[in-house]
């Protein structure tokens, strides 16, 4: 095991987390705010359709994330009415999220882009260089050389804890969470709070999308996101629903993943890495219960007090 | 209101509610049509192909029943685990799990019988499902941990539990693909007469009767029934909630177990990976459409089997992916729920201006009557 192939199995670990820990996040906000999401996996795969197919109209990664972003706020915002306004049961519409994103991007893949050896390919997230910091040895070029995504994943982590513990927004999407009559009384619109988190949660994972499909693969193939939605989900969970611990169990489900894309030498069954997320998630639950918990209102509506008995 | 309010009434709900009922699916078929005709494909061309496929002859309407047996089954399981009051989001993992054990009880067992074989095999399949299931039951009434997020984390573990058993333990070693040796012939459900529908079929319709008795009709029933409705008032009244619980937990995987044998016994006759399209979250779908009704499953899984039937002849012909159908469901599921949850202002409404007209109109009559009688 030489130095190279450590730095090198680095940096594909930061690279693989990057969409993990973009759509973590957008799950994070929206488990905070009391809304289960179990619809990453089909919020994920708009995004990542959306990026290659902005990316190759404008000819130009900037304008392909963008498009994501977009895409992914109006899929938020269908979520949101879903969930919120109606108050439809939040397991049911998750999964009828990852349906309708499979389908649409099977089908508009296909009529957009084209299929087999024909498929658009468009240009990736620019490489950066930090300089003097890259040239650290074996570290440097796994950290310091990355695409600007992961970059702004990781620059991501601090922010979202920053909004979450040390605003009055973040305040009040963490009370809604626990709490949202109680909240509701002393004058927060609960609705809002959710809707703001269900918005924010669609465009991080339209970046969780285009993250895959513009960072890593260049492309867009069908159902691309492959149980990575879920593994956010369980990110989220098993980092126990806190910014930082989202970002450390992202790097840890990233470095399996990287592990049996690598090492071919572990004598270990790929499946098995490929289970450990949702083994280690289902321990940490069992673990938790008593302690961390999920917050108090998670999948349950609101209806405003004033409007309880329509 | 006086008179036969309560009959008007009713009257009026049962044919508002089957005018939204009709009208939501009717709009998931549009929307279904305006998806068709941005991806390029003429709407009314792809539907009429779809019918051809779910209904136009004898064997597309073998297929469709075909198609609707494992969604049946895992639409009966989601079903029955909400019925009382818990979130099985994880029939796609029992399904696997439970062809897993009926494909091992099926090859490793020694020779014996049809008759002894195949019903052993099916077991195996039943109590797979009920096992992997019953992990998460037990999570939830010991340690409280969420069933929907472990059901779902063991969907995937099944999955990729099956691509090693397939491509490692089990793997047919007269060949290379990753799937297993064919079973033998003791061990799979007899097919009828020149196609390929099978007794499976029946079997799940069966399941659905049995259940739609067990939750109607038996004090057993009765006390999952409440465990679901109100915890509370059954722990005081010293029903054993927990035990209920894990019990409902096992029985709805093993709904979804026995589908997955009866999908590799029936169709495949040999465990591969991927076998199940997600089945399993399909029939989230067919439970929603089906009312958790045991014996609503029958019909919307019967819709939803017509559906994929039809979409494979349709992609034969026009190239359009089979996924539009994925989109059709998903526009259905959020039209139904809408629906549901969200029109229950606008339906009162229109159900008040109905009595009121019912109601005039009954005056009217009954002041003409008055004065015939003078």
């Amino acid at each position: 095991m030489d130095a190279a192939t450590w730095s090198s199995y680095l940096a594909s670990v930061l690279r693989l987390a990057a969409p993990l820990l973009l759509a973590g996040l957008g799950v994070l906000f929206m488990s905070r705010s009391g809304i289960l999401n179990i619809g990453m996996e089909g919020m994920m795969l708009i995004g990542a359709l959306a990026g290659v197919v902005g990316a190759s109209y404008s000819g130009n990664v900037w304008g392909g994330l963008t498009t994501a972003c977009l895409a992914g706020a109006c899929i938020g915002a269908l979520f949101g009415f879903l969930v919120i306004t109606t108050g439809a049961d939040q397991v049911i519409i998750g999964t009828a999220v990852n349906l309708l994103g499979l389908g649409l991007t099977t089908v508009f893949g296909r009529s957009l882009l084209g299929m087999g050896t024909e498929t658009v390919k468009v240009d990736s997230f620019p490489m950066i260089r930090i300089p003097l910091l890259a040239d650290i040895p074996l570290i440097g070029p796994a950290l310091f050389e990355q695409n600007a995504l992961t970059y702004m994943a990781l620059l991501l982590v601090p922010a979202a804890g920053m909004l979450l513990y040390k605003t009055n927004w973040g305040l009040a999407v963490r009370a809604v969470g626990e709490n949202p009559l109680a909240t509701d009384t002393l004058g927060v619109k609960v609705h809002r709070v959710r809707y703001a988190c269900c918005l924010l949660g669609g465009v991080l994972a339209g970046a969780a999308g285009s993250a895959l499909s513009l960072g890593i693969l260049n492309q867009f193939t069908e159902n691309m996101v492959a149980g990575r939605g879920f593994i956010a989900l369980s990110a989220v969970i098993f980092g126990r629903w806190t910014p930082s611990g989202t970002m450390l169990a992202s790097l840890l489900f990233g470095g399996a993943e990287a592990m049996q894309l690598r090492f071919h030498w572990v004598h270990v069954p790929y499946q098995f890495m490929l289970m450990l997320p949702y083994v280690l998630t289902m321990a940490a639950l069992a673990w938790f219960s008593g302690r961390t918990k999920q917050p108090a209102a998670t999948g349950i509506p609101y209806k405003s007090a004033a409007n309880r008995n329509g | 209101m006086q008179g036969k309010p309560g009959k008007v009434a009713l009257m009026a709900a049962w044919s508002v509610e089957a005018g939204f009922y009709i009208a939501a699916i009717a709009i998931s078929l549009l929307a279904g049509a305006l998806v068709m005709a941005a991806a390029g494909v003429t709407p009314w061309e792809a539907y009429e192909l779809m019918w051809q496929g779910a209904a136009g002859s004898a064997n597309s309407l073998k297929e469709t029943l075909v198609k609707a047996t494992p969604l049946l089954f895992a639409g009966l399981s989601y079903s029955f685990a909400y019925r009382c009051g818990l979130f099985n989001i994880g029939a796609e993992g029992q399904i696997y799990v439970g062809a897993l054990t009926g494909t091992m009880a099926a090859l490793l067992l020694p020779p014996m019988p049809f008759g002894v074989h195949l019903p052993l095999a099916l077991l195996c399949g039943f109590l797979g499902g009920a096992l992997w299931a019953g992990i998460a039951g037990a999570l939830k009434v010991g340690r409280g941990a969420s069933e929907i997020i472990n059901t779902i984390m063991l969907n995937y573990i099944a999955i990729f539990l099956i691509s090693y058993m397939v491509t490692g333990p089990l793997m047919d070693a007269a060949g290379s693909l990753p799937q297993t040796a064919k079973l033998p012939a003791s061990a799979t459900l007899p097919q009828l007469a020149g196609s390929r529908l099978h007794v499976g079929f029946f079997v799940a319709i069966g399941t659905a009767i049995v259940l739609y008795w067990l939750l109607e009709r038996t004090t057993w029933g009765f006390q999952l029934r409440s465990a679901g409705l109100n915890r509370r008032a059954a722990e005081g009244m010293g029903m054993p909630v927990r035990r209920n619980l894990l019990m409902a937990m096992m029985v709805s995987g093993a709904l979804a177990g026995l589908g997955g044998y009866v999908e590799i016994a029936g169709v495949q006759h040999r465990l591969m990976q991927n076998f199940s399209p997600g089945f399993g979250y399909d029939g989230i779908a067919v439970a929603l459409l089906g009312n958790t009704h045991p014996l609503g499953n029958i019909i919307s899984a019967l819709l939803f089997g017509g559906m994929r039937a039809g979409a494979n002849s349709m992609q034969r012909v026009t190239g359009a992916s089979t996924s539009l159908v994925y989109v059709i469901q998903a526009i259905m599921i959020i039209v139904m729920l809408v629906n549901k949850h969200w029109l229950g202002g606008l339906k009162k409404r229109i159900r008040e201006a109905l009595i009121r007209k019912v109601e005039r109109s009954d005056s009217a009559s009954g002041s003409t009557q008055l004065n015939w009688n003078e």
